[in-house]
């Protein structure tokens, strides 16, 4: 029976993919938008695609835009699929950030950070309101950036460098010998899980998930009263050693968004007190992600210290959730053919129904 | 499929593959059609589109993890002169590859580098460096300037 079903399907499936497709694309009368105009004026849709897909491919990112009708979890699935299909060469060596040539750089921690506040292209300080220029016939009007006299010069200071003199930062440690990292696309989620699989898991995470995660523990639940200490945008030089060489070369180089959050910490009876770390780094312009992330990389780490309470410190549930084309899927396989669970249900609940209409009268009859 | 090269070959080396795998692909071809000659290639390593892991450091300095991988297309040829030329190239671009490994091999012939040696690497890098000049003065345009309202006290 179910077999009929499934082929009676077939011709229905295709037309409404049909429909779909002209759907995508929308009044004919309207010319189609070319996935170069994708990849170049809707580039925080690439950056977010590119993130949570997991592949840094701003074509392939702006083509999955363009196929998903714009729908951005949608285009991160099937970039996530197209990933699937190609071979690996290796690991790059890992980025150095510190190198980073950057577009922004501002510490709202710190005024007076070494190389300044560099605002770059941003939306802060923009006042939110409807620019009807952009929808104007014709081209708009845009004004070219401003170059100064002098370029920024790199590398710029990083926030950890400036007060590790005075050790009031957290350092980072590098194991020699350290072996490779945790590879969740190769591993399955394992706990307790590393620092290294937690920042691997967040930088693959649902942007919203993880922002309302670092919203919560904002106000309290689980509450790691964060500063920002640094966020950077820019482009950093990937290196990677190919067998046939064997030595090191740069492959690309890619757009990055990183963010160093920063809490007091109390310190204990062989640490003196001082600042703790949490740590942002996605594809692209991700500033919103980058920053929900850092926020809840310094939650988790409360945990792995034996302090969790709220649900931003519970490592489970912030990593098999954070996933959304895991999410997705499971959520959506509802909308799937459940005819079988439901005569099953059926059934169940007429009996229940019957049995309970038994007693009722059973009841019924004592009383009289 | 090792090459092996004289030491003091590969810092230099380093320098050029860089620049053809960071150079956008539109001006790598520009480059390479703008040669007046082009050399006979076999190809070793047709060219493949893979992906590499991207890793990055905990706290931006730490120990390794795992952000995400790139794209990648990989090339390799050799000159009837026995030069071996390899190209590994961010994107999915196979001309891009291809191009990268034989001017990689004709950088090696002291007979042929004359020929790219300016008009592809030096070409290539300078548009990278003006292009990053012009991002580095944007940014700086953009620098907070701030002052201090210096209060005074009024008239003694």
């Amino acid at each position: 029976m179910a077999y009929v079903a499934v082929k009676g399907g077939e011709r229905a499936i295709t037309n409404a993919h049909r429909w779909l497709a002209e759907d995508r694309r929308g009044d004919p009368a309207v010319p189609e938008i070319e996935v170069d105009q994708i990849r170049e004026q809707l580039s925080l849709s690439i950056d977010r695609v590119m993130s949570e897909g997991s592949c840094y491919d701003r074509d392939l990112a702006a083509l999955a835009v363009k196929q998903a009708r714009g729908d951005l979890p949608e285009a991160i699935f099937l970039t996530r699929a197209y990933r699937t299909t190609l071979p690996r060469f290796g690991a790059s060596l890992p980025l150095e950030t510190g190198q980073m040539a950057v577009r922004r750089r501002v510490s709202a921690a710190f005024k007076d950070i070494p190389g300044g506040q560099v605002l770059g292209p941003t939306f802060d300080y923009t006042h939110r309101l409807l620019d009807f220029t952009l929808a104007a016939n014709g081209e708009t009007p845009v004004e070219g950036a401003l170059e100064a006299e002098e370029p920024q010069a790199y590398p710029m200071a990083t926030i950890a460098s400036v007060f590790a003199h005075e050790d009031l930062l957290e350092p980072d440690h590098r194991t020699e010998d350290a072996p490779p990292p945790f590879d969740l696309t190769r591993e399955p989620m394992a706990f307790p899980a590393g620092r290294d699989q937690r920042l691997q898991a967040l930088a693959r995470g649902d942007e919203g998930f993880l922002l309302s995660l670092a919203y919560s523990s904002q106000r309290g639940w689980g509450s790691t009263h964060p500063l920002c200490a640094e966020i950077r945008l820019g482009e950093v030089a990937v290196e990677f050693v190919p067998d046939e060489l064997g030595f090191a070369i740069e492959i690309g180089e890619l757009s990055l968004t990183e963010c160093q959050m920063i809490s007091t910490g109390a310190g204990g009876v062989d640490a003196a007190p001082q600042f703790t770390r949490g740590y942002g780094l996605t594809f692209g312009h991700c500033e919103r992600k980058a920053m929900s992330m850092a926020i809840v990389d310094r939650a988790l780490r409360d945990a792995a210290a034996g302090e969790a309470s709220a649900p931003v410190q519970d490592e489970e549930f912030v990593l098999y959730h954070s996933d959304n084309v895991e999410a997705s899927g499971f959520v959506q396989h509802l909308k799937l053919p459940h005819y079988v669970d439901f005569q099953a249900d059926l059934q169940l609940i007429r009996r229940l129904r019957h049995e309970y209409a038994e007693r009722q009268a059973a009841m019924k009859e004592a009383a009289e | 499929m090792t090459v092996r090269l004289p030491a003091e070959t590969t810092p230099e080396r380093r320098v050029w593959l860089s620049v053809l795998a960071k150079a956008p692909t539109k001006d790598v071809i520009a480059a390479w059609d703008s040669l007046s000659d082009r050399p006979v290639y076999t190809t070793l390593r047709s060219p493949e589109i893979g992906m590499v892991l991207v890793r990055g450091r905990m706290g931006g300095s730490g120990d390794a993890f795992n952000l995400g991988e790139m794209t990648v297309t990989r090339a390799a040829v050799r000159l009837e002169t026995g030069e071996t030329g390899v190209g590994y190239v961010s994107g999915r671009d196979r001309r891009h590859a291809e191009i990268a490994a034989a001017v990689d091999a004709m950088m090696q012939s002291p007979h042929l580098r004359p020929d790219v040696e300016g008009a592809v690497v030096a070409r290539l890098a300078r548009g990278q460096q003006e292009r990053r000049d012009t991002a580095a003065r944007k940014a700086a345009a953009t620098k907070v300037d701030f002052f201090t309202m210096v209060r005074t006290r009024g008239p003694a």
